[in-house]
C-alpha cells in the first residue's frame, strides 16, 4: 500500500476539507436532509478500514472487536445508502419534475 | 494487485466527491447517491485482496459481519417511516462512529514499541475518542427521537462532571500516545468507557428540538474519526471520504444552528428556554375559533392560499389529505403555495421530503426567503402543525428565547388559520402571539381529521 507520511497527510487533509466545504455550500435547503444522509453513507467507507483491521487481527479479543466493527460499518454503509436512495427517489417521482427550483 | 487496489480507492474517492456534488441539485441527486454507492461497492470488493488481510477465520468473519450488518441495516432502512428518518440517520451514523472506534481499539491493542510513532498513536487516540463520542452520542439521540428516552437529564454539577471526564480522557490519551506502545488493558478499557460516557452525558441534557443539529454534528464527527483512521491505516479512500464528510458536516451543522438561531455552544452547553418565563409579557386579544367547514369555504373563495406545514402535520400523517385539498383548490383556480421554514420537520429539508412523499411537486414549495414577502398578498395563510416558526414574538420581543430567529410572516396574511391539536403551547413551550391576533382563527383538531373535513367542505361547493 502507498505510504502517506507526515505532511502529505496534512495536505490531503486540508484539500479534502476545502472540497467538503465547497461541495456543501451550494446545496439548497430542500436537499439538506438527504444530503446529511448521503454524507452519512459516504463515511460508511469506514467499512474498508474495519475489514483491514479485522484482517490483521491476531487474538480472539481483536477478532471480536473487529467483527463488531465490521457489522457496525456495514450497517452504516447499507443503511445510509437505502434511506438516502429512498428519500431521493421521491424527489424524482414528484410529477412536476422541473428541478430548477432550488 | 496493490496497484489495482490503490486505483480502485482513488476511483472511489472521486465517485464520493462527484456523488456528493450531484446531490446538491434535485435533478442529479439520485444519480449522485448511486455513483457514491458504486464507489462504495468497488472499494469494498477490492479490499478483499488487501495484502494486510490474512487468515481464513478473519476472512470468514469479514464476510459474515458484512452480511449481518448489511442485511439488518438494509431491511430496517427499507421499512422505516419517512417521519422517523432523522433518528435512523442518527443510528446509522452512530454505527459508523463505533466502527471507527473499533479500528482504533485494534490499532492500540496491537501497538508495540517497534512499530509505533508518537504521531501515529496520537492520531489513533484522537480518532478513537471522536468515534466513541459519536457512537454513544448518536445512540442517545436515536433513543430520544424514537421516544425511548423522554426526559432530558439535568443535574447539578453536570458541566463539571463532563469536564472532569474529558480531562481524564485527555490524560489517558496523552499517556498512551507518549508511551512506547505497550498499553495496559485497564488503561485502554478506561479510556474507551470514559469516551463513551462523555458522548452519553453530552447528549442527555439536549432537548428534542435541538437534536437535528446534534445529529449533524455527530455526522461530522464520525466523518472526522473515519478520516483519522484513514491516516492511521494509510488508506487514502478513508482519509478523503472521512475528511470531506467532516468538513461538509461541520458546515451543515452551522447552517442548521444558524437557521434555528441557536448558537452551537448554547445547544451543547445550556438548556433550551432557560429564563424564558421571567420574560413573559402580557398578550393582547383572545383566541378565536373557526369550524373546518367555514375554513374550507374561506379558502375555496380565496385567490391565494399559503400553507405553512410543520412537524405536527407529519405526525398526524395529514400531508396526503393536505395535498388532496391543494389539488381541489387549484382546480378552483386558487393559487396555492407551501412555505417551508428552514427548521420545519426535524431537520432542514425534512419537510420537503415528507411533502414529496405525499406527491406535492417541489415547484410550489418555497423557502422562507422566497415567500416571506408574499404573505402580505395572501388571502389565507394556513398554519398546520407548526408553531414557533410563525411566532411573531421572534421579531418583537428581545427577551424571548426565540428572539431573532427568522420566522415565516404568516401573521401578515389577510386571514390566518392555525390548525392545532390542543390548546397547549409549542415545542419550546413559548406562548404564540399569533394565536391571539385579530386576523387569526384557531381550528382545533387532529391534523388528518381536520384536513379531511376541509377537503369535504371544499368538495361540497362543487
Amino acid at each position: 500500500m502507498i505510504e502517506i507520511s507526515g505532511f502529505v497527510a496534512l495536505y490531503i487533509f486540508m484539500l479534502a476539507a476545502f472540497t467538503g466545504y465547497e461541495v456543501i455550500s451550494k446545496v439548497p435547503v430542500i436537499l439538506h436532509t438527504p444530503l446529511m444522509s448521503g454524507s452519512n453513507f459516504v463515511h460508511g467507507i469506514v467499512l474498508v478500514g474495519t475489514m483491514v483491521a479485522l484482517g490483521h487481527a491476531q487474538t480472539p479479543l481483536e477478532q471480536a472487536i473487529g467483527f463488531i466493527a465490521v457489522i457496525l460499518a456495514a450497517g452504516n454503509a447499507a443503511g445510509g445508502y437505502v434511506v438516502t436512495e429512498r428519500m431521493l427517489e421521491m424527489f424524482k417521482s414528484s410529477k412536476d419534475d422541473k428541478g430548477d427550483k432550488a | 494487485m496493490s496497484l489495482i487496489i490503490n486505483l480502485a480507492y482513488f476511483v472511489a474517492a472521486v465517485l464520493f466527491i462527484v456523488g456528493l456534488k450531484q446531490m446538491s441539485s434535485p435533478t442529479t441527486a439520485r444519480p449522485g447517491i448511486i455513483w457514491a454507492g458504486v464507489g462504495m461497492v468497488l472499494a469494498t470488493v477490492v479490499t478483499f485482496a488487501h495484502p494486510e488481510i490474512s487468515g481464513g477465520v478473519n476472512y470468514t468473519l469479514i464476510v459474515l459481519g458484512i452480511a449481518i450488518g448489511g442485511a439488518l441495516a438494509w431491511w430496517s432502512g427499507k421499512k422505516v417511516q419517512m417521519t422517523d428518518m432523522p433518528q435512523m440517520i442518527a443510528l446509522y451514523n452512530g454505527m459508523g462512529g463505533g466502527a471507527a472506534a473499533g479500528i482504533g481499539a485494534i490499532y492500540l491493542l496491537q501497538a508495540t514499541p517497534e512499530t509505533v510513532t508518537t504521531t501515529g498513536m496520537a492520531i489513533a487516540v484522537i480518532g478513537s475518542v471522536i468515534g466513541s463520542v459519536a457512537f454513544s452520542g448518536s445512540l442517545v439521540a436515536y433513543a430520544k427521537l424514537q421516544g425511548l428516552m423522554k426526559k432530558t437529564l439535568n443535574f447539578p454539577g453536570q458541566q463539571v462532571l463532563n469536564l472532569a471526564i474529558i480531562a481524564l480522557v485527555v490524560i489517558l490519551g496523552f499517556v498512551m500516545a507518549l508511551g512506547d506502545g505497550t498499553i495496559g488493558g485497564g488503561t485502554l478499557l478506561a479510556f474507551f468507557i470514559l469516551s463513551l460516557a462523555f458522548g452519553v452525558l453530552m447528549t442527555l441534557p439536549i432537548g428534542g428540538a435541538d437534536m437535528p443539529v446534534v445529529i449533524s454534528l455527530y455526522n461530522a464527527l464520525t466523518g472526522l474519526a473515519v478520516g483519522f483512521k484513514g491516516i492511521v491505516l494509510d488508506n487514502p479512500a478513508l482519509m478523503i471520504a472521512g475528511i470531506v464528510v467532516g468538513a461538509a458536516g461541520s458546515l451543515l451543522t452551522q447552517l442548521m444552528a444558524k437557521a434555528m438561531n441557536r448558537p452551537l455552544k448554547n445547544i451543547l452547553f445550556s438548556q433550551f428556554g432557560g429564563g424564558s418565563s421571567a420574560a413573559e409579557e402580557e398578550i393582547e386579544g383572545t383566541m378565536k375559533e373557526i369550524q373546518a367547514n367555514d375554513a374550507g369555504i374561506m379558502m375555496a373563495y380565496s385567490s391565494k392560499v399559503i400553507i405553512v406545514p410543520g412537524y405536527g402535520m407529519a405526525v398526524a400523517q395529514a400531508q396526503h389529505k393536505i395535498w388532496e385539498l391543494t389539488e381541489l383548490l387549484q382546480k378552483r383556480g386558487v393559487d396555492v403555495k407551501f412555505a417551508i421554514h428552514p427548521v420545519a420537520g426535524r431537520m432542514p429539508g425534512h419537510m420537503n421530503v415528507l411533502l414529496a412523499e405525499a406527491g406535492v411537486p417541489y415547484d410550489i414549495i418555497y423557502d422562507l426567503d422566497e415567500i416571506n414577502d408574499e404573505f402580505k398578498t395572501a388571502d389565507v395563510a394556513m398554519v398546520i402543525g407548526a408553531n414557533d416558526v410563525v411566532n411573531p414574538v421572534a421579531r418583537t420581543n428581545p427577551d424571548s428565547p426565540i428572539y431573532g430567529m427568522p420566522i415565516l410572516n404568516a401573521d401578515e396574511a389577510h386571514n390566518v388559520i392555525c390548525v392545532k391539536r390542543g390548546r397547549g403551547s409549542g415545542f419550546s413551550g413559548i406562548e404564540n402571539h399569533l394565536f391571539y391576533a385579530e386576523n387569526n382563527r384557531m381550528l382545533y383538531g387532529d391534523g388528518q381529521k381536520v384536513a379531511a373535513e376541509l377537503v369535504a367542505s371544499v368538495k361540497a361547493l362543487g
